[in-house]
């Protein structure tokens, strides 16, 4: 009896060790990132303020800002979103709503899981192969936003599968009882119904796209780039033009890669308050998309 | 229907209506025809993209081969591409990948799983709901600021311990890279042991198990399906992961298996070669997308192992 006594306290006492274990490394790991944000924080503040943001690069670091790429990652994240939210909704809503069990959907299902998982540099060798050698699209905005658009398409089919399969069957079964086509259900009924859990998908797929360096990288966008690109927005009818596609571009994460690894480490710290800026965006925008999830289910399940 | 007929024709404004209706329902239905072929379209086009990847690497690895034997390049001890008497032995870059991810893996794994564990089997729910996405954040951070970190923060803290460590090393950005994939063992694997049926769970406490022992003998084996998916998805990033070596690990390509030393993973010299501005169609040119294939075929022979090893582990309640 007393055996058993003190294999039930060993037991219980590994029991609670695992307890504070798990606790401590999830604090351990969050405690870590915290700390690392903190550092970089504190390195960046000497360059953290609004010229920051109003200045171009410059080979003077005291003078060097990241105006050129707040505005390229803008614009490239313009032309991102344009190939990668149609698409990714139209394919999601195809199968979900539309596909039969076949071998051609088998095949564009797996397909989907891999382009998931294939590594980003690959998708920047493609992009320079393919749209820049191949069709002549050049080395610019065009091309990035294209590629990146197309590295996070998987997200925004995956969200949108997800968010239409949550539609009650019983709503579409009362639509096509009304009468009404397929479409008909699916443009009044499911699309409408799971826009905001496509919008939370959408929003994570953003803001990937955003940090993404390295597919960049590959199709060679510049890393001095003291312009801006041609304004979208003329003064003159038709009063909107696309000139920008067509020009030479950096963005944030282009930015502090080639400040972190100058050998001149003044630049460091412009490489650290770039950061935080990138930082700032990507996690607010999770945090958003997060809070956009909370609701929903909220919502669903009130 | 003829004798409707016949009362439709004695009131032309409901033949009228009829006919109406007639064409807006042909109507309806081309509309709904086209929506369809749309949307066949944009979902067929992700094969397309495949096809654009697969070929592009492909064609211009055929040009590689062209010049430099299949033998030499799986077998070769040196990576010297660029130099006037180039090399392409591929071990070296191999070496390199195989290294930082083998350090990655040993931090992600077993803390990531020991999250897992934690958050499904010992965490409240209330616990549970504000930690995991504080841990979906962490995945969040753009790859480029782990490099910041690997080389300005971890690596100097390494070498407080180890004296010796250059500031280019495969340890560091190993570490942060493993810091980076926990949230994905974390969360995938959480979401897959929560999936296991409470019944198992009772069955188990009705015989007098602890928590511990229910987590790690009932629940963690029940969802190895799914955790091992968590494991592959972490090991295709660690491998894929470019831009915390380019920053922290060195450019030089480097054979060897020890973490301390500075190496090129087959990601860093990509990006190496791309900053530097290399002819179309040279050799140099291609050996970029040589070494994207190596990469993608490593990740793809990785995922069908998992493949194989899921559908043996699969549990069907």
């Amino acid at each position: 009896m007393t055996d058993m006594a003190r294999i039930l306290r060993r037991r219980r006492r590994a029991d609670a060790a695992f307890a504070v274990l798990g606790a401590l490394l999830v604090v351990l790991c969050l405690g870590v990132l915290a700390v690392l944000v903190v550092d970089l924080v504190r390195d960046a503040l000497p360059r953290l303020g609004p010229e920051f943001l109003d200045s171009f690069p410059s080979r003077r670091p005291e003078q060097a800002g990241i105006k050129s790429a707040l505005v390229g990652t803008t614009l490239v994240m313009l032309v991102t979103a344009t190939v990668a939210l149609p698409l990714g909704i139209a394919a999601g809503i195809y199968l979900e709503e539309y596909a039969r069990k076949n071998w051609l959907t088998g095949a564009i299902e797996i397909n989907i899981a891999n382009l998931a998982g294939v590594p980003s540099i690959v998708w920047g060798l493609m992009a320079l192969g393919l749209l820049v050698y191949q069709l002549g699209f050049g080395r610019n905005i065009l091309t990035a936003g294209i590629t990146l658009g197309l590295l996070v398409l998987p997200v925004v089919i995956v969200a949108t599968r997800e968010s239409v399969r949550a539609i009650p069957q019983g709503l579409r079964e009362g639509s096509y009882a009304c009468g009404a086509t397929r479409w008909q259900t699916v443009s009044r009924l499911v699309l409408p119904g799971s826009l905001s859990g496509i919008l939370t998908g959408s929003i994570i797929a953003l803001s990937r796209a955003i940090g993404e360096t390295a597919p960049l990288i590959t199709i060679g966008a510049l890393t001095y780039i003291a312009f801006l690109p041609p304004s979208p927005v003329t003064s003159a009818p038709p009063f909107v033009s696309l000139a920008w596609l067509e020009s030479e571009f950096t963005v944030l994460p282009i930015q502090l890669f080639n400040w972190v690894s100058r050998p001149d480490p003044r630049f460091l710290s412009n490489a650290a308050a770039a950061g935080v800026v990138l930082l700032a965006v990507t996690l607010g925008m999770n945090t958003l998309a997060i809070f956009l999830r909370y609701r929903l289910r909220k919502r669903y399940s009130a | 229907m003829s004798e409707a007929t016949a009362a439709l024709a004695a009131r032309p404004a409901a033949a009228r209506k009829l006919r109406r209706s007639r064409t807006s329902g042909a109507r309806r239905k081309l509309a709904d025809r086209l929506a369809q072929a749309v949307l066949f379209v944009a979902a067929a086009f992700c094969i397309l993209i495949t096809v654009g990847i697969v070929g592009t690497l492909v064609y211009e690895s055929l040009g590689f081969f062209a010049h430099v034997s299949l033998v030499e390049f799986l077998t070769g001890t040196e990576w010297m591409p660029l130099f006037s008497e180039p090399r392409f032995g591929i071990l070296p870059l191999v070496a390199g990948t195989v290294t930082v991810t083998f350090v990655a893996l040993c931090v992600a794994i077993p803390v990531g799983t020991t999250c897992a564990i934690w958050l499904s089997e010992f965490a409240s729910p209330r616990l549970r709901e504000v930690v995991k996405p504080l841990l979906e954040l962490l995945s969040a951070v753009p790859t480029v600021v782990f490099g910041y970190f690997a080389l300005l923060i971890v690596t100097p803290a390494l070498q407080v311990l180890m004296p010796d460590l250059p500031g280019f090393n495969m340890l560091g950005p190993g570490l942060v890279i493993g810091l980076m994939t926990v949230p994905y063992v974390a969360s995938l694997g959480e979401d897959a042991m929560r999936a296991v049926p409470m019944a198992l769970r009772e069955g188990a406490y009705a015989m007098g198990a602890t928590r511990l022992q229910v987590a790690l003998r009932v629940v963690y084996p029940a969802a190895l399906s799914g955790i091992s998916a968590a494991y592959v998805l972490t090991f295709s990033r660690a491998l894929g992961e470019t831009m915390v070596v380019a920053v922290a690990a060195g450019m030089q390509a480097n054979l060897t298996f020890d973490p301390r030393e500075p190496a090129a993973t087959i990601t860093a010299f990509i990006v190496q070669v791309s900053l530097g501005d290399l002819p179309h169609a040279s050799l140099g040119y291609q050996s970029i997308f040589v070494a994207g294939l190596t990469l993608l075929l490593m990740t793809l022979a990785f995922n069908v192992a998992g493949y194989v090893l899921r559908k043996r582990f699969r549990e069907v309640y």
